[in-house]
């Protein structure tokens, strides 16, 4: 789970983290008061949870009313990347000298969180990593012990951080730590940690992910995500427990178990055909899941057709075929064509059970996955 | 023959109690899986499905000579009953359970490192040795015994491998799902390098997936240290990056240099590893091993 820049930018703060004045504006008259407030010129900055906002047009620098009226009505309201900005935070505007990066990851290799710090800050880190790996300083924390000290000034030290300043990034760097470990979280990160010309750091922007399945044990998180934003499909998704991926085809999946969805969607592209989403309903497939499995895959534009691919395996292919059978009662009409495959456990017994005149059952994985994907085409062309 | 379990395991079940424990046991009871006890703390003398339970893993081996534990415990107690499982000095532990908090999963790894278990998962379906013993909760009866290792990030994707091998008439050796989850017991590597010193596994399919890199490095170690035959195949070839698919790990991150399909495809190929494209290409490429 991703947090909104002003959620964890909040979080820093609170941890003692310098941080700019901000606060958050839902419509232009809010961001123009605030802005007033603030004083010229301040940064508008749309809050969705997806990186690259400043290439897609959702930050601004603003300089009075006229530039912050402009950029509030072209930011708010807009589709970023998928996501419609409903929010922005209206920001003092700092005057830096420098640019920096601290973050905290895991690292899936070595199974532990490590620190990491860079001189090459305000750009996307990532590439920085690609390009020259030697350009960030990693230091590993033993999640046994949890940070010494000592770690964080290792990491800026190796970093080169400009020896006046050292000592206050290894203080966020250390608090970043104290974070990540209490919050749950598997990533977190500031960039750029601006360097100011008086000689202070302050933290620009604020990113953190948090473990979804650490939300029982961090309430206050939780309560957040109530409050994040997203796709209206995919939020609609998390209401019911399920996990909608949307993409840019027009070949609707559902299948149980991540990796089986996943080979699914190669196997649509395989047959020339092109993934609406990605849906794991997880193991078995009881009546209620493949229904709102089915309605959300309906709902979806996109799709023109469905695939659901069940893979028994415990749940035996009787109960599953009886279960997409009960499923498909609530629909008075099916409106795109559903090919169903079933296999494993008592699979023959189970398409054998499936309701022949509304679905079209299909005998193996491929043969599903080409029928889909001719149905999709078919109903594209009428 | 096989790697890491055979019909001579001797098996603990912790979270008995549990409903995914309960129904489990009976399917491994089923199977033939020699099933000795049941951990649940305060629930010692009760017994499930005709197996005792009791409190404490340490008071279970003392007991019944237990040499491998499956864990169904849910996830805010798991790395707990992980902790216990490993100061038991069991041979090996499977993690079934699926949500268990990362910064748990890093303790628990930290751990491990210490001591002489093989654990297996957690977010996994378990192993099986087909015809001998399975623990965990793969459907036992789409295997058949032979002599093709597979290892596998993901559950429901090893059963579709497995259907098509067995559909061709090739058995398995030992299946071993070690799951998608971001920290891990056992990698790719481990399990290769059980398979590359059983004598009676001829040929490995490794079943990966997009995120991590654990595919590149298992490239590297079949290059250098395999002399058995391996049939791979990964899936998220088609997944978008920065769209989590599914598990926690399988996320192809911003960047796109590591982690992607075709990283991972590129890094087999170079090992000298042919890649289906799908599911039963894999089982027709083994076929022709043979």
């Amino acid at each position: 789970m991703k947090l909104h820049e002003y959620q964890a930018k909040g979080i820093f703060s609170d941890a003692g983290i310098p941080t700019p004045r901000f606060e958050l504006a839902t419509d232009v008259d809010e961001v123009l008061a605030i802005a007033e407030e603030t004083g010229y010129p301040v940064a508008i900055k749309a809050q969705v949870q997806v990186g690259g906002r400043g290439k897609a047009g959702g930050i601004k620098l603003v300089k009075d009313e006229t530039e912050a009226r402009e950029a509030a009505t072209s930011i708010l309201g807009m589709d970023l990347k998928g996501y419609t900005v409903d929010r922005v935070i209206v920001e003092e505007a700092i005057d830096f000298v420098d640019e920096l990066y601290v973050g905290v990851t895991l690292d899936r290799e070595v199974g532990r969180p490590v620190l990491m710090v860079s001189t090459e800050g305000g750009v996307d880190i990532e590439a920085v990593a690609e390009r020259d790996p030697d350009a960030i300083a990693r230091v590993h924390v033993d999640p046994a012990f949890g940070i010494h000290h000592y770690q964080a000034r290792l990491a800026v030290y190796r970093a080169g951080i400009d020896r006046t300043v050292a000592r206050d990034v290894a203080s966020v760097l250390t608090t970043l730590y104290e974070l990540f470990a209490s919050r749950d979280a598997t990533e977190i990160e500031i960039n750029p940690l601006m360097l100011t010309s008086d000689g202070s750091v302050i933290a620009a922007d604020a990113v953190m992910n948090i473990d979804e399945d650490a939300l029982f044990r961090q309430p206050e998180l939780a309560e957040m995500e109530e409050e994040a934003t997203g796709d209206a499909l995919e939020r609609q998704a998390n209401e019911v427990g399920l996990d909608y991926v949307r993409l840019d085809g027009n070949v609707g999946i559902i299948g149980n178990g991540a990796g089986l969805v996943m080979t699914t969607l190669d196997l649509v592209d395989h047959y020339g055909g092109s993934p609406a989403n990605f849906l794991d309903i997880g193991g078995g497939a009881r009546s209620d899941t493949v229904r709102n499995a089915l309605e959300l895959v309906f709902a979806d534009e996109n799709a023109d057709a469905v695939v659901f691919n069940i893979f028994g395996g415990i749940t035996r292919g009787d109960e599953v075929a009886q279960g997409i059978n009960e499923a498909i009662e609530a629909f008075d009409e099916l409106p795109k064509p559903v090919v169903v495959r079933i296999a494993g456990t008592k699979a023959a017994e189970g398409r054998e059970l499936l309701n022949a005149e509304r679905l079209i059952v299909a005998q193996t994985l491929e043969d599903a996955v080409q029928r889909a994907v001719e149905a999709a085409q078919e109903v594209r062309a009428a | 023959m096989s790697v890491l379990v055979d019909e001579d395991t001797k098996v603990l079940v912790q979270g008995i109690t549990g409903s995914e424990g309960r129904f489990h046991t009976n399917g491994m009871l089923e199977y033939g899986t020699d099933v000795v006890g049941g951990v649940v703390p305060g629930r010692g003398g009760e017994s499930v499905e005709g197996v005792p339970v009791f409190d404490t893993v340490d008071g279970a081996v003392a007991e019944t000579g237990a040499t491998a534990s499956v864990v169904f415990v849910p996830p805010a107690f798991a790395a707990d009953a992980l902790f216990e499982a490993l100061d038991s000095e069991l041979a090996l532990v499977v993690a079934i359970t699926e949500g268990i908090p990362t910064r748990d999963m890093s303790r628990v790894y930290r751990r491990l490192g210490e001591v002489d278990t093989h654990l297996i998962g957690p977010n996994c379906p378990g192993i099986i040795t087909p015809g001998e013993t399975k623990l965990g909760i793969l459907p036992g009866d789409i295997f058949a015994a032979g002599s093709v290792g597979l290892v596998s990030r993901s559950g429901t994707l090893t059963y579709q491998v497995v259907d098509n091998l067995t559909a061709r008439g090739i058995g398995q050796s030992t299946a071993v799902g070690i799951g998608g989850d971001p920290i891990i017991g056992s990698n790719f590597i481990d399990i290769l390098a059980q398979f590359e010193a059983d004598a009676d596994t001829d040929a490995v399919v490794m079943c990966g997936e997009i995120g991590g890199e654990a595919e590149e490095r298992a490239a590297r170690f079949i290059d250098e240290e395999m002399e058995t035959p391996v049939v791979g195949f990964i899936a998220g070839r088609t997944a978008p990056p920065g769209k989590r698919m599914g598990h926690a790990g399988a996320i192809v991150s911003g960047g796109g240099a590591t982690g992607t399909a075709a990283s991972k495809i590129d890094a087999l190929g170079a090992a000298g590893v042919p890649v289906g494209k799908t599911p039963d290409e894999v089982a027709e490429i083994v076929a022709d091993l043979h």
